[in-house]
């Protein structure tokens, strides 16, 4: 589910349990949904902006972590995250009442209109207290205690490690070597701790090269490619007008002779010129050409952070528009610049591979080398490994480009009350910019874009601890591995939501080629629009095409089970036979032997065939699959997704457990349904919670429905499943879980 | 006329194409009266045959005189399916040669030259295309309603010249009320049925009524309209045109129905004016060439999205049809839709009503039923209008009406993938084939000019050649999985997509195909683990009742 623990259907499983902190400050035992409400607004108007006439009426609650409006009449839910609400504004009262318009960081904009005008009031003061906290200790994360999978608390914060990041790339070697340095920070203190530099460069050149750069961000390895091209990073030097650092020049020619291949290397100022030109009155500025040998400096115009907001700004106020037409809408997108943005960032990120494939490396810096820098150096990455299109490559570069070497999360996201001018979207492009190329080449990559909302979405609810602070540093400082829970545990719980259909390894088995023409760069509707239902298509592939492969994983089961059954059956008869009628030898053989061949041959053929089968089961063997399939474990990830999963031969248990009669066999058989319900046109679950065009559809294996995470909770292993993996069920089918909850909106009357 | 005399080169040596994305070939052009063929003498490189009728522009570019003599230069041939090629001629005679030749064979105007009157189709029809979608047949269950009747009066093309023989009309309405009714519309396009809901609401479609300054009215043409509309209910009349234009043609004799005498009928307005008019072409010379522009930035590229207007169009069709739809499904209330000939806007909506209602029109067969009842039959010219495609001057009558619509059946694709039998793949073929084809189906303006002209006898139709067992199979959705019901496309802007496998195809490397291959692989191993499950359960189930009543076998036995 793209929205894990945020929406509507998924909250009942993973908040209802770990809310339970806040019970003590609750001035009323009231819950909704198993959540506790601290306050409760009756006869709220919900405005819908293609049917303003005709507003929601219903109950507003404040839960502890979400703002909840229900519509009991049309059985509607609307659920926001606290955190990630981005604005509360009061607009002008109108006949109806105190208008509310709230919008978040993901991109929904909610507008109520509350009847009386000190409620609106006093709810805005409250929803922008509990938005953005004033310490970094009141986030979600540090009150989140557990997680619905029962994860303990370490799971997923040793998955990366930049060591064994870097010894993929072969790193130590003969040119790279890890320096000790800045082992507590001391060089620079938005680094990592572990950072990779030329083996020849001595201490006197990396500290006189830390002094010279913007905040000690010296030129440090980023990425080093088989043809032992690099790309190395930093911030802007302090060169001011006139000023040099031998050392500085030093690093850079270092670097540049680390490739052997390569007489020269590029310096890339990902800014536009102009910008650096007036950094230089600042002291600030890029390097001179003539001071330092044998490289080939330009810049590539990426706009700044503020721009970036900017243009978001502008992207956004296009989608809400009230009445767009196709003119406004496409005038809007214009001039909001946005895809501009994104093709410049893709543009400059596609160069720097050419080069690098070319053999040429490249050193990349920005002003502070945290924002642009981190863009382009981990897209380059994305184009050139294949490693980091799959799903733990690519949090593996989110760990290392963004986390390690300190992009500021916390700041540009908001997390807490901060200077509004040092928000920025800059992940959020990095995410758009992979999503054009998803949307170009899906079979490049293993994960879907579920996967990229999920990131997304998570990078601004704080409800994992692994995008919290601004650095590592400021992460080691808040001990957050240890109070918190990490994202990547949870997301290595539910890899199977992350899946992509399409994605062929070896179809792009190197260097990943776009195509970058205005043309191909698109406006990414699932992000921006996400919360507009009424916009995407009807019958989304992205929900289609994963079901197709699941149901494929339980029909593989459940035939195995079948086979194992037949040859038992065979067996007995056939032993029967022999015991009393020693005679019939040949009919014996003949339906006896020669089927239960042809039956192992059908089965084994299966096997072989296995490729698009999703493991699906228990969450906890599930996690044990997401560990056997992480980088750090197996020396090649790839082959997990491709290699045919071994579906566990049937015990001795299975004979032993036949069933007393022809009557319970058929029992037992039916428990698994062969027909899936299309979930095309599914619009509701069964529970009537309605089921929108991003909540994860599940299907019972045991009938076939298309539910709703809340209730396919119950996962238990069915009899005619030749695994002991638990299945997932509807509350229907599942034997021991209690009868239905009924649904929250009965619940509350 | 012969082609000889057109043809003032016919071979030439040492030909380099030039085409984007691929490598140059080095070749021998020849010409014939139909075809360019270009052939490499390297081995594995695929000869290009194109139809002259193919070629939209020529454009002929010198070589800048180096030493004073210009020495050949280029052809540029800018084709109706929208690829350019770049032709180097090193002789400058020859090269101007050639240059006549293509201008000359290009724009031949008169149909009985053109190439399926000399094409022969080497497999053996199976079905003939032109006898395949009978009025009688695609109608069967509306004329069982008996409330309808084909009617014959347009036998010999004299009440309207656009409409085919027989069309449907109400059945208590004779000939005579016809023939009487079609001299008060544009035309002589009386309204006919064009749908029957499954409610039993119908979509009729008509030219607009000659209402004039003078305010005309005909009792026959209210009659046939009252006969369709149910004592003590309304029917909705949709004039396709905005209120400008609509009094623009009332001074000119047309008009749209007035209240009074239509008083069974609230009379609404929808603006497809560009439609109408035949204006698309410019629009759709604009996408054209933002899409060729491979320098283009971003921005420019959003902006002339915008102001091409094709986007908008397109939209905006999907929102009539969606509009005309609700009345019909949800009210059901009878539609009478027109504009002012009714032979653009008019076929557009009436199509795509039909895909959102009807669920045979999204299978490969319905849809050829579709354009045969509510293109080709209905007159739609597309002779005249698929003369230019987007690189020419423009003709007067050219408008890309029929891709417009084609294009909505993309967006349609788009956002139900699952409830067409066809891919997208099939569109661009008719796309294809309606501008230039060896098949003669959508040669000419009418049928009656297909008739006198013989197309149906000496052409074939492609219908014939898409049928084929070998070439259906291409066309078939993977994830087709019938939807009974109505389907309601989102008509929000940002729910648009370019149709990049058509206008972007020559420029980008298109990977649709690919991606619907693996759909098919996982649909059929879905598919084929399901009858493997459930023949195993069938022989696990034989076998228990063996072993479970052993007495019942012996008696088998």
């Amino acid at each position: 589910m793209a929205l894990s623990s945020l929406n509507p259907s998924n909250v009942l499983g993973e908040l209802g349990r770990l809310a339970n902190w806040f019970k003590g400050d609750c001035l009323t035992s009231e819950e909704f949904a198993g959540l506790p409400v601290t306050e409760k607004l009756e006869n709220v108007q919900l405005l819908d902006k293609y049917n303003l006439r005709n507003p929601s009426k219903g109950t507003l609650y404040f839960a502890t972590t979400h703002l909840i409006f229900v519509d009991h009449e049309m059985r509607k839910e609307t659920w926001i995250l606290l955190m990630h609400i981005s604005t509360v504004e009061r607009l002008p009262i109108t006949t109806a009442g105190s208008p509310l318009l709230v919008r978040t960081k993901t991109f929904q904009s909610v507008f109520f209109v509350i009847p009386r005008e000190r409620d609106c009031h006093e709810m805005h003061q409250t929803l922008l207290r509990l938005s953005q906290p004033v310490h970094i200790d009141e986030l979600y994360c540090f009150h989140y205690k557990s997680t619905p999978d029962d994860l303990p608390k370490s799971a997923g914060w040793n998955f990366f490690d930049i060591q064994t990041e870097y010894q993929r790339m072969n790193v130590p070697n003969d040119q790279w070597v890890l320096c000790t340095a800045n082992k507590d920070y001391e060089l620079c203190d938005t680094y990592p701790s572990e950072v990779y530099v030329p083996a020849r460069a001595s201490t006197a050149v990396l500290l006189g090269s830390a002094s010279f750069r913007s905040r000690g961000r010296l030129p440090v390895l980023a990425y080093l490619h088989h043809n032992k091209a690099a790309i190395a990073r930093c911030s802007q030097p302090l060169s001011g007008f006139s000023a040099r650092c031998m050392e500085d020049e030093q690093m850079l020619d270092l670097i540049r002779r680390a490739n052997p291949n390569c007489g020269y290397m590029y310096v890339v100022d990902t800014r536009p010129r102009i910008n650096a030109m007036v950094n230089r009155a600042a002291g600030k500025g890029y390097e001179n050409e003539a001071f330092y040998e044998n490289i080939k400096f330009q810049f590539s115009g990426i706009g700044n952070i503020h721009v970036m907001r900017k243009s978001l700004q502008k992207l956004v106020e296009t989608c809400e528009q009230n009445t767009p037409t196709m003119s406004s809408f496409l005038s809007g997108l214009e001039s909001s610049g946005w895809l501009k943005h994104i093709k410049s960032i893709l543009d400059t990120s596609w160069w720097i591979a050419c080069a690098i494939e070319s053999g040429v490396s490249v050193c990349v810096h920005c002003s502070d080398g945290w924002d642009r820098t981190a863009q382009v150096c981990s897209l380059a990455a994305l184009f050139l490994e294949p490693h980091y299109r799959t799903i733990n490559g690519y949090q593996a570069l989110i760990e290392k480009d963004w986390l390690s070497f300190g992009h500021k999360f916390t700041a540009r996201c908001g997390h807490i009350a901060c200077d509004g001018r040092e928000r920025s979207p800059v992940f959020t492009q990095l995410l758009d910019c992979t999503w054009q190329l998803l949307r170009q080449r899906p079979e490049a990559f293993q994960f879907n874009e579920r996967f990229l909302l999920t990131l997304h979405d998570h990078v601004h609810a704080c409800q994992y601890g692994t995008f919290i602070g601004n650095c590592e540093k400021d992460r080691r400082d808040l001990r957050l591995s240890e109070r918190t829970f990490s994202l990547w545990g949870y997301m290595a719980s539910h890899l199977n939501e992350y899946k992509n259909p399409l994605y062929n390894p070896k179809a792009h088995p190197d260097t990943l080629r776009p195509d970058l023409t205005a043309q191909s760069i698109r406006f990414w509707r699932g992000m921006y629009c996400r919360h507009e239902s009424g916009v995407h298509p009807r019958e989304p592939l992205g929900d289609l095409l994963p079901a197709s492969v699941e149901h494929c994983s339980a029909l593989d089961h459940h035939i195995n089970y079948l086979a194992k059954r037949i040859n038992t059956f065979k067996n007995l008869l056939s032993r029967r036979k022999d015991d009393n009628n020693k005679d019939n030898a040949i009919v014996n053989y003949r339906n006896g032997n020669v089927n239960s061949v042809a039956i192992e041959a059908k089965t084994e053929e299966l096997q072989i065939d296995n490729k698009f089968i999703y493991e699906s089961g228990g969450s906890l063997s599930e996690m044990e699959s997401a560990n056997h399939d992480h980088p750090l474990k197996e020396t090649s990830a790839n082959s997990q997704s491709t290699k045919p999963k071994k579906i566990p031969l049937i015990t001795e248990k299975l004979d032993a457990s036949l069933p007393a009669s022809l009557a319970l066999l058929e029992k037992e058989v039916n428990t698994v349904a062969l027909d899936w319900k299309s979930v095309k046109n599914v619009t509701e679950c069964s529970c009537s919670t309605p089921l929108d065009h991003y909540s994860r559809k599940h299907h019972c294996w045991g009938c076939g429905r298309c539910v709703c995470t809340r209730c396919v909770r119950g996962r238990s292993p069915l009899p005619a499943l030749a695994s002991a993996r638990p299945a997932p069920l509807c509350a229907a089918c599942s034997p021991t879980s209690p009868p239905p909850a009924p649904p929250p909106h009965t619940n509350i009357n | 006329m012969e082609f000889i005399e057109l043809i003032h080169i016919n071979k030439l040596n040492g030909v380099i194409l030039k085409y984007p994305r691929q490598d140059n070939i080095d070749g021998t052009v020849c010409i014939t009266g139909h075809h360019l063929i270009l052939s490499s003498r390297k081995e594995g490189v695929q000869e290009l045959w194109l139809l002259h009728k193919n070629i939209d522009s020529i454009e002929k570019k010198e070589n800048k005189p180096s030493s004073g003599i210009t020495q050949g230069g280029s052809l540029f041939l800018k084709c109706k399916d929208l690829r350019i090629f770049q032709l180097d001629i090193a002789s400058s005679t020859e090269l101007n040669l050639m240059a006549q030749t293509l201008e000359n064979l290009s724009s031949l105007q008169d149909p009985s030259l053109f190439y399926p009157f000399f094409y022969r189709h080497m497999n053996p029809i199976v079905e003939n295309g032109y006898t395949l979608y009978s009025i009688e047949e695609e109608f069967t269950k509306v004329l069982a309603t008996e409330e309808w009747r084909v009617s014959r009066a347009n036998q010999n093309y004299t009440m309207c010249s656009s409409y085919g023989k027989a069309v449907v009309v109400p059945k208590n309405i004779d000939d005579e009320t016809l023939v009487a009714a079609a001299t008060f519309r544009q035309g002589g396009r009386i309204p006919v049925l064009s749908y029957r809901h499954t409610n039993g609401a119908v979509l009729m479609r008509a030219g607009q009524p000659l209402y004039g300054p003078k305010h005309r009215r005909c009792r026959p043409d209210e009659a046939i309209l009252n006969a369709v509309v149910a004592i003590g209910t309304k029917g909705v009349i949709y004039d396709l045109r905005s209120t400008n234009s609509i009094s623009q043609q009332q001074s000119k004799g047309g008009g749209t129905e007035s209240n009074a005498n239509y008083s069974q009928w609230k009379i609404y307005n929808r603006s497809m004016d560009e439609v109408d008019n035949q204006q698309l072409l410019e629009s759709y010379s604009k996408l054209i060439e933002a899409c060729n522009d491979r320098e283009i930035s971003c921005d420019k590229w959003v902006s002339k999205l915008e102001s091409c207007g094709w986007p908008e169009s397109v939209r905006n069709s999907l929102h009539t049809a969606c509009i005309i739809a609700q009345h019909i499904h949800q009210k059901a209330e009878p539609v009478l839709v027109h504009g002012t000939r009714g032979e653009d806007a008019t076929l557009l909506v009436c199509s795509l009503v039909q895909i959102i209602l009807n669920p045979d029109c999204r299978t490969i067969r319905g849809l050829q039923a579709l354009i045969e009842r509510e293109w080709l039959q209905a007159g739609h010219p597309f002779g005249a209008r698929h003369r230019c495609g987007p690189y020419a001057a423009g003709a007067p009558r050219a408008a890309p009406t029929f891709l417009l619509f084609l294009d909505c059946a993309r967006q349609f694709l788009e956002q139900f993938p699952c409830s067409f039998e066809y891919r997208q793949s099939y569109l661009i073929t008719l796309f294809e084939h309606s501008y230039a084809s060896q098949f003669g189906t959508f040669l000419c303006d009418t049928d009656q000019e297909r008739q006198s002209r013989g197309v149906y006898t000496q052409t074939t139709s492609v219908w014939s050649w898409l049928n084929q067992p070998g070439e259906l199979p291409k066309y078939i959705n993977p994830l087709y999985d019938p939807t009974p019901s109505v389907i309601w496309p989102s008509v929000a802007p940002m729910s648009y997509v370019i149709w990049e496998e058509l206008y972007l195809r020559w420029m980008i490397e298109q990977n649709t195909e690919d991606r619907e291959e693996q759909y098919k692989v996982i649909r059929s191993r879905e598919q084929k683990l399901r009858s493997q499950a459930q023949q195993l359960r069938r022989e696990l189930f034989d076998l228990a009742q063996q072993y479970y009543e052993p007495k019942q076998e012996t008696c088998d036995k």
